[in-house]
Order: C-alpha cells, then sequence, then structure tokens
C-alpha cells in the first residue's frame, strides 16, 4: 500500500470526472500560492442542475479548488492560477473577462454566516441593487420575497424585514446568506462547508434547501462530512493532497469506491 | 508519517470491526461442530452426544442475537462506509444463515434421538448417503468460512461449486430411496427418516453456499444473490481496485 | 473506599509536614492555594494604591484650579446713580448716533466723583444704548453699575475682612473708607461676570474676557476638522484599500507613523516656513492656525482611520466580492460605513488633542495681543492655549485668576469633546 503522503505520479483521475453538456468546465488546472503548488492538473466537468460534492481531508485543496470556479482567489495577491474553466464554454479566466458579471453568474455561500449589518431586506436586496436588476421598488420587493421564500425564510422574517440580519438565528442566517446569493439570479451556486458553523437540526433544513434548490441552480459543496456529502450529492469527487482521485456517482463512492486513496479516507483510515 | 491502511484512525472502531469478525468465525466453528456431531450422531446412534447437540442449540441462538446487535451497535455509533459497511451487512446475514444451520443440525440430532427410542435398528439410518452428504457439507462450512477469514472470492467460488454437486447427490440420493420405497412398502417410514435428513443436510449446503454469496459481496461489492453460478463467475471478476 | 477517604482528609498542616512526593494532587493544590491567593491580594493592593494615588493628584488639581479660577466668574460692580447733562455731553434728542458714541461720558462720570477714584471706562455702551432706547433720559438721573477696577474686585471678593485700619498696598484709607460705606449701603456687590465670555483680551483685567480666544479656537478647529478629517480619512483608504504593496507604499506608511511623535513645535517652524514665507497666508490667523494643527493631527487621523478600516471583517468583503460588488463598492458601500464609528472617535481625540496645543500656534505668531473678536478666518485672532499662556504671564491678581477660569473653560472643553467621543462610539458600534 502506497503511503498516503506522497504525491501519485501521472495520476489520472478515478472514475467518471468528465460528462456531456456540462455547466462547468475545469481542464488541467494548477493553482500556486507563491511558489507552492495547490492544486495538481484538476480537470472536472459539473453538470447543468446537478449537486456535486467536492470531499477530502483538510488540506487537499478542495476550498481552494471550489473558489477558483469563480475567481475568489482574485482577492488573494499571491494566487496564480494555470489552466482553464469553462463556463457555458467561456473561459472565465480569458484576458477580458471582468469578474464583477461573473460573480452575478456563480454565487458563493461561505461557512460562517455573513450577513451584512443591515435590514433583512437590504441583506438580500444589496445584489439587484449594484446590477440594476430591479427596475422599481415594486419589482425589488418581489424579487426579495421571491429569494426569501426560495430560500425558505420568508415565513419566518416577513413580518420583520427591516430587522438586522446579524440578529437572526445562526442556521437562519445561513438562509439568508443563501437568499441573498439567490436574489442576483446565478447560475451556479458555490458551497463551501455551509453547515459546519451550525446545529444539526439548521443543517438538515439546509441540506434539504439544496435538494430543492437543485431544480433552478447547479450545485458544488464542499463538505467534510461525509453522511452529508452522501445525502445531498449525485457525485462526488474526492480530493487528496491537491489532486483529484476519483470522481463517481455518490451511492458508487460510499458503498464500492473505486480506488484505494478514496476506500481508505471513507472508512476513516486517515484524514 | 507511515500511513497503515489496515488500521482505523479510531482503535475502538478497529477493535469493534475485529471483534464481530472472530465472534461470526467462532459461532461458525460451533455449528460446524453441530453439524459434524449430528451426522456421527445419526450414524453411531450416540444418544448422549444428541443430547449435547440439542443444549448447544440455545447458545448458537444467543450468539445470534450477540453478534446482530453488536452489527446494529457499529452502524449507529460509527455510520461505516464501504467495505466496513459491506462487512457488517455481511456478517449480519452470514450469522442468520449459520443459525439456520445449526437449527438444521439440531433437527438431525432429534431424528437420532427418536430412532434410538424408536423400533428401527440405527446402524440402517447410517445410509451411505447421509455419509457422504454430510462430509461433502462439513468441509463446505468449512471452507466457506475460510473464504471468508481470507477474502478469498475463488474459494467461495468453489464452495458454491460443491452445492452444486451437494444437490445433485440429493436428487439421487431422492430417487434411490423412491426405488426402495417401491419395492419394499415396509421400508417407507424408514425411507421418510432418511429423506428428512438427506433434506436438512441439503439445507444446509445452501446455507453454506449463502456465506459464500456474501463473501463475494464483501471483497467485490457485487449482490450476487439468486444469481447462478456463471454469472457469479462473471461478477466476481470485476474487483472494485483492479485498477489502482 | 473508607481507607482513602481518610488520607484524603488529612489537615493541612499533616500536609506540610509531608514530603512532597506523599501527597496527593489534591493536597498540593491546596498547599500552593494561600500563596497564590496571597500574591493576587498583593497585586490588587498594588493596583488599588496606584488607582487611589491617581484620583488624589487629579482632586488636588481640580481643587486647586477651581479654587483660583472660580472668582473670575463674579464680577464686582458699584450701584450709582449719573445725571446725564444734556449740555456737558453736547447732546440733544435728535443727535445721531456718532455724536452719541463719541460723547464725552467719561468726564461726566469723573465729574461725578471728584475724588481720585477710578471707574471703569467702557461704559459708553452701555448708556449708549440707554440713550438710544430712551431719549428721554437726558437731562435725567439714571441708574446704572460701574463696573469696578481690579483693585476693588481683588480687595472686595479676597481681603475685606480687614478692618479699615490696616492698610491694602493699592488702595488708600481714604478709599477703603468710602468702600466700606457702599458695601455697607449694599451698593457695591459681585454679580455674574459675564463679560468674561463676552469681551476679547484687554489690558484691564476686570475687562478682560475670553470670548475672542474661545472664537478664534473655533474657527482654527473647524478649519482643522474640514481639513484634516477628508485628507486624513482619504489617505487611510488609499492606503488600506488601493495602495500597492511595494517600496513606496511602505516608505510612506513608516512616515507617517514617525510623523505622529515629531514635536508639535516643528510643525510650528514648517508653518512659519512653508505657509508664511511662501504663500503668504497671514501671521496669528484661525486660518494658519487651522493649517498647522491639520498637519499635526493628520497622523493621528490616519493610523486610527487605518486600524478603522482594518477590524472591518474580511467575511463581510469577501460576502460583497462574492456577490459580485466591485472593488470601489466594496470599500465605499461596505468598509467605509462600517470603520467610520472609528474614523470618528479618532478624529474628534484628534480634534481634542489640536484644542489644547499651544507651541505650534506660537511659533505663527498668535502671541500678540489680540484685542477685537476675530469676524472669520482671516482675522487675526488667538486661541484659548495661548490667551492662557498669555495671561499667565501678568502680574495683576486679577490675571492670575482668569487664567485659572480659562483654564476651567478648556478644560470643560476637554472633557465634552472626550465625553462626546465614547457616546458616539458606543452608539455607532455595531456587532458583527
Amino acid at each position: 500500500m502506497s503511503t498516503s503522503m506522497q504525491h501519485i505520479e501521472n495520476h489520472i483521475t478515478t472514475g467518471i470526472p468528465l460528462s456531456q453538456n456540462p455547466k462547468l468546465a475545469a481542464r488541467n488546472v494548477d493553482v500556486f500560492y507563491g511558489d507552492k503548488q495547490a492544486i495538481f492538473d484538476v480537470s472536472l466537468d459539473i453538470g447543468a442542475n446537478e449537486v456535486i460534492a467536492l470531499i477530502g481531508p483538510s488540506g487537499c485543496g478542495k476550498s481552494t479548488f471550489l473558489r477558483t470556479l469563480n475567481r475568489m482567489n482574485d482577492t488573494i495577491d499571491i494566487c496564480k492560477i494555470k489552466g482553464e474553466i469553462l463556463l457555458d464554454d467561456e473561459n472565465i479566466y480569458g484576458a477580458d473577462v471582468d469578474t464583477v458579471p461573473l460573480r452575478a453568474r456563480v454565487g458563493m455561500v461561505f461557512q460562517k454566516p455573513n450577513p451584512f449589518p443591515k435590514s433583512i431586506y437590504d441583506n438580500v436586496a444589496y445584489g439587484p441593487r449594484i446590477h440594476g436588476l430591479a427596475q422599481s421598488r415594486v419589482e425589488l420587493d418581489e424579487t426579495v420575497e421571491k429569494s426569501l421564500q426560495r430560500a425558505g425564510l420568508w415565513n419566518e422574517v416577513k413580518d420583520r424585514l427591516h430587522a438586522p440580519g446579524t440578529g437572526l438565528s445562526g442556521g437562519q442566517q445561513q438562509r439568508l446568506c443563501i437568499a441573498r446569493t439567490i436574489a442576483v439570479d446565478p447560475e451556479v451556486i458555490l458551497m463551501d462547508e455551509p453547515c459546519s458553523a451550525l446545529d444539526p437540526i439548521a443543517t438538515a433544513k439546509i441540506e434539504e434547501l439544496i435538494d430543492e434548490l437543485r431544480e433552478k441552480y447547479t450545485i458544488a459543496i464542499v463538505t467534510h462530512s461525509m453522511q452529508q456529502a452522501a445525502r445531498v450529492s449525485q457525485r462526488t469527487a474526492y480530493f487528496h493532497l491537491g489532486q483529484l482521485i476519483e470522481v463517481n456517482p455518490t451511492k458508487q463512492v460510499f458503498t464500492t469506491p473505486q480506488h484505494e486513496l478514496t476506500e481508505a479516507y471513507i472508512t476513516g483510515r486517515f484524514g | 508519517m507511515d500511513m497503515n491502511f489496515n488500521q482505523h484512525i479510531s482503535q475502538q472502531f478497529n477493535a469493534d470491526l475485529q471483534d464481530i469478525r472472530n465472534q461470526m468465525l467462532a459461532m461458525g466453528g460451533l455449528v460446524q461442530r453441530q453439524v459434524a456431531d449430528s451426522i456421527e450422531a445419526i450414524c453411531t446412534g450416540n444418544t448422549s452426544s444428541a443430547d449435547k447437540i440439542i443444549q448447544r442449540e440455545d447458545d448458537v441462538d444467543a450468539m445470534e442475537i450477540n453478534i446482530d446487535r453488536e452489527c446494529t451497535h457499529i452502524l449507529v455509533r460509527r455510520q461505516p462506509a464501504a467495505s466496513d459497511l459491506r462487512m457488517v451487512l455481511a456478517v449480519s446475514r452470514v450469522v442468520r444463515d449459520l443459525e439456520r444451520m445449526g437449527d438444521e443440525a439440531a433437527k438431525i440430532a432429534i431424528h437420532a434421538l427418536e430412532v434410538a427410542n424408536g423400533n428401527q435398528a440405527g446402524s440402517k439410518m447410517c445410509n451411505q448417503s447421509i455419509r457422504h452428504m454430510g462430509n461433502a457439507v462439513i468441509e463446505m462450512i468449512s471452507e466457506a468460512l475460510d473464504a471468508f477469514a481470507r477474502h478469498d472470492i475463488e474459494g467461495a467460488i468453489n464452495v458454491v461449486r460443491s452445492d452444486k454437486m451437494v444437490d445433485e447427490q440429493y436428487a439421487s440420493a431422492i430417487r434411490e430411496l423412491s426405488t426402495y420405497m417401491m419395492e419394499d412398502p415396509r421400508s417407507i417410514g424408514q425411507a421418510i427418516n432418511i429423506l428428512w435428513i438427506l433434506r436438512a443436510i441439503e439445507r444446509i449446503g445452501d446455507h453454506a453456499r449463502n456465506i459464500c454469496e456474501q463473501v463475494i459481496y464483501l471483497v467485490s461489492g457485487a449482490d450476487v444473490r439468486h444469481s447462478s453460478l456463471s454469472e457469479m463467475e462473471e461478477q466476481a471478476q470485476i474487483d472494485p481496485q483492479a485498477n489502482t | 473506599m473508607t481507607d482513602s477517604k481518610t488520607t484524603n482528609s488529612n489537615t493541612l498542616t499533616e500536609s506540610k509536614n509531608m514530603k512532597p512526593t506523599q501527597l496527593t494532587t489534591r493536597q498540593k493544590v491546596e498547599l500552593s492555594l494561600s500563596r497564590r491567593r496571597a500574591a493576587e491580594t498583593r497585586f490588587r493592593m498594588y493596583g488599588m494604591a496606584s488607582v487611589f494615588f491617581g484620583m488624589l493628584c487629579l482632586v488636588v488639581l481640580f481643587t486647586d484650579i477651581a479654587s483660583k479660577g472660580t472668582a473670575a466668574f463674579k464680577q464686582t460692580s458699584l450701584k450709582t446713580e449719573i445725571f446725564l447733562d444734556s449740555s456737558y455731553l453736547g447732546l440733544t434728542k435728535d443727535s445721531k448716533v456718532d455724536e452719541v458714541r463719541f460723547a464725552n461720558f467719561e468726564g461726566l462720570i469723573k465729574r461725578q466723583f471728584a475724588k481720585n477714584f477710578k471707574p471703569s471706562g467702557r461704559k459708553e455702551t452701555r448708556e449708549l444704548f440707554k440713550l438710544l432706547a430712551n431719549p428721554e433720559v437726558l437731562d435725567t438721573t439714571i441708574s446704572i453699575e460701574l463696573l469696578m477696577d481690579d483693585d476693588v474686585d481683588q480687595w472686595f471678593k479676597h481681603d475685606r475682612d480687614l478692618s479699615t485700619d490696616e492698610t491694602n498696598d493699592r488702595l488708600s484709607t481714604k478709599q477703603l473708607s468710602w468702600l466700606n460705606n457702599w458695601v455697607e449701603e449694599g451698593r457695591l456687590d459681585t454679580h455674574f461676570n459675564t463679560l468674561f465670555f463676552t469681551n476679547g483680551d484687554s489690558r484691564e483685567p476686570e475687562l478682560a474676557g475670553i470670548h475672542g480666544a474661545i472664537k478664534g479656537t473655533l474657527l482654527t478647529l473647524m478649519v482643522t476638522l474640514l481639513l484634516s478629517f477628508p485628507i486624513g480619512v482619504a489617505a487611510a483608504i488609499y492606503l488600506e484599500e488601493f495602495a500597492p504593496r511595494n517600496r513606496m507604499t511602505e516608505i510612506v506608511e513608516i512616515n507617517i507613523n514617525n510623523l505622529a511623535a515629531v514635536p508639535s513645535i516643528i510643525f510650528g517652524l514648517l508653518g512659519m516656513a512653508i505657509f508664511i514665507n511662501v504663500f503668504g497666508v497671514s501671521r496669528s490667523t484661525p486660518l494658519l492656525g487651522g493649517l498647522v494643527l491639520t498637519l499635526m493631527t493628520l497622523p493621528t487621523i490616519i493610523i486610527s482611520a487605518r486600524a478603522a478600516i482594518k477590524s472591518v471583517p474580511p467575511s463581510i468583503r469577501e460576502a460583497a466580492y462574492g456577490l459580485g460588488a466591485s472593488k470601489n463598492q466594496v470599500v465605499f458601500h461596505h468598509v467605509l460605513p462600517l470603520a467610520m464609528p472609528g474614523m470618528l472617535t479618532g478624529t474628534i481625540l484628534g480634534m481634542a488633542q489640536a484644542l489644547g496645543e499651544t507651541a505650534p500656534l506660537l511659533m505663527i505668531g498668535m502671541v500678540a495681543f489680540v484685542v477685537d473678536v476675530p469676524g472669520f478666518i482671516n482675522d487675526p485672532s488667538t486661541v484659548l492655549p495661548v490667551q492662557i499662556f498669555l495671561w499667565s504671564d501678568s502680574p495683576e491678581r486679577a490675571f492670575m485668576e482668569r487664567t485659572s477660569g480659562a483654564i476651567l473653560v478648556l478644560l470643560s472643553f476637554l472633557v465634552l469633546m472626550n465625553t462626546t467621543a465614547v457616546i458616539l462610539r458606543r452608539r455607532l458600534e455595531r456587532r458583527w
């Protein structure tokens, strides 16, 4: 058995990393932080309206890879990317691509709920306001209501839309952040361990929400809970030391994984 | 850092899995002895041996319940995945088959007692078929448990093949007994008893085959219950980790 | 079970006599407890003693200033009647304003008091108003209050208990006897010294007031605020958010941090050299004072504004970027509003510091004796700290008490500004 601390030379991802007509396609992506390489030659497709879970031990690069999908790594100066990432066949790292509309198409929900210190209404309305998505106050109200409904938060907050967003509970705040992301009508939603700061009930509500959101959006979720990955996703991608080891349908990965590293991680032999 | 993939990070988890495995193998050993003893009891008419078999049947039942409970606990506490999950499920199913085998062995022992207390002479019971089939089946149990312990698919398939032969033996033994019964109606009572015993032995063989199906599931992930031998052979070629 | 119990309940003295290896963990902890508690009690005592000492010093300081200064808020005056002789004054009912203003009221009053008594002049204003209000008053006797000279004022406030036999340095026996008479008649008394707040500086202590100084301070601070706040905040935003991380930026940062520690008088020299000599800004004006104080307060404001910006949690920024906000939108919609409370607090504290600055303003010429209250920022003026400095030089006793009075006013401004800073910070603080 090989040790798990070394890279695998010339590794080809086990399973089915690519698919037909993907929404997002990563091709030979390398990510560097200064001189240190964090992601090694990853190629992965994410299909439309599917939920794909990215799992792996800590430090394996799954969050880094997720952040490349909407160029959030641009905010870090020393981060360099090689390779291509195609959103509907356009390379988002092209020379004249503006990150502002890109991030309106590919939204992100973060690990710790981070609502703006504004009212609930203003939190959800911020995105549509800056992108000019609503022509009138009435339209804006509708957008806010629709987003809150889709995030499953409307009934709980409809009477206090002008209360501060930070006054909600942890689970509600995270749903508020999801509503905020949905309000700009994205095509893809990236979630970086969205439930790790929440209690089990709030987690369950959000997992159910992810299942409903799947109808309209494509979702990529990074999680360190394997049970969560098994519950919410259709495909699972296993990362290890920056390499993409295996990508397969979720049920297969958790009952009969193909690669020994995947098996070892899933059964808790390291991590 | 040296990564040992045979060990879980949690030592307790490791110990739990080893435990149900060992208990299952111990139960298998006990059942194997029960079967061997019951065949012996039939052939020699040893009533005290038959009594012991019937008493030990309670132990076998108790073991099934214990092991199954342990499996439930592991599922609840550890939420095992992949090979660990398959192993826990496999142990749970194998234990059920072992318990049935124990039941069959007890039935044979009861018959032995009846024969001893009854009118027929014991030696007449020791039909050649019973001996033959009985030994084959005892061999099968031993190989099945072995295949489980060593995660040996080839061994498992061999046992399935053996079971096929036992089934054929059973069919021909029935034909033979039928001719006896037609020739001499007085031998019908005895023949029926022999039939019961042969049936029990054939059942034991089927249970051993079930155990091997679980071995194939455990190792390859393929569910080969209710498949034919040829399908099984095909399925068993597919090793999930062949292209590592 | 019972055995272990008895071992654990060894008395403390027994435990102390046992060898360390014989003791259980619990016993060792209990032994060390008394030592720890003693150390903590001692520490608390030191702290309380220091606080007490500090409070004591404060109390002494305030008592000293207050005892000297509260007298400045009272002014002695004499009630008396004056006959407004129109022939002496040369006025008629139809006289114009100018004629009234220049009429010889002083002579009139002096004539009234034929003896060598020194009432204060500058009463024209009051009488003028009276006259203007009621021309009928001509040729009648009106009752006015005359301000007493500072010698009288000081005698009345402090020396009155002495009998008339004793001689006073400044007042003759005759004068003392008049004064005592007037006191008995009830004509001579003190009242609240509004002149202190409404008059500009003067050679005569009884007429000296801080109005000019206060107005000068307010104008100077206004200039300082209007210049330093926008520049400081903009510089902080640039340095934190937009500046590239290279050598140039590092040098700028180091220099700003160092400037905060430069002695303030150097800024005065800088003001002299650049603003007066090169740009020709007139000396001793609030404009110049404001410019110099801006230079002085800028580093403080920039440093505190940068700290406020740094304290905005990165999660808010990430959330905004994630929604597709551009860099400018992130800075102005999110970072700036969240950092504003900290920036405002820093600014107010910087202003409070500038309020009390004397040295650089002395350098730029605010030493002059400025009588008139400044109109706007280009008029010569003085500021409160400088006024205090100038008054403290004068020998008259009355100026001593006025110095303390002005210090009290200055201190109350400072307390007010600091309190505002605290209240603002509490109200604007948000939880995220």
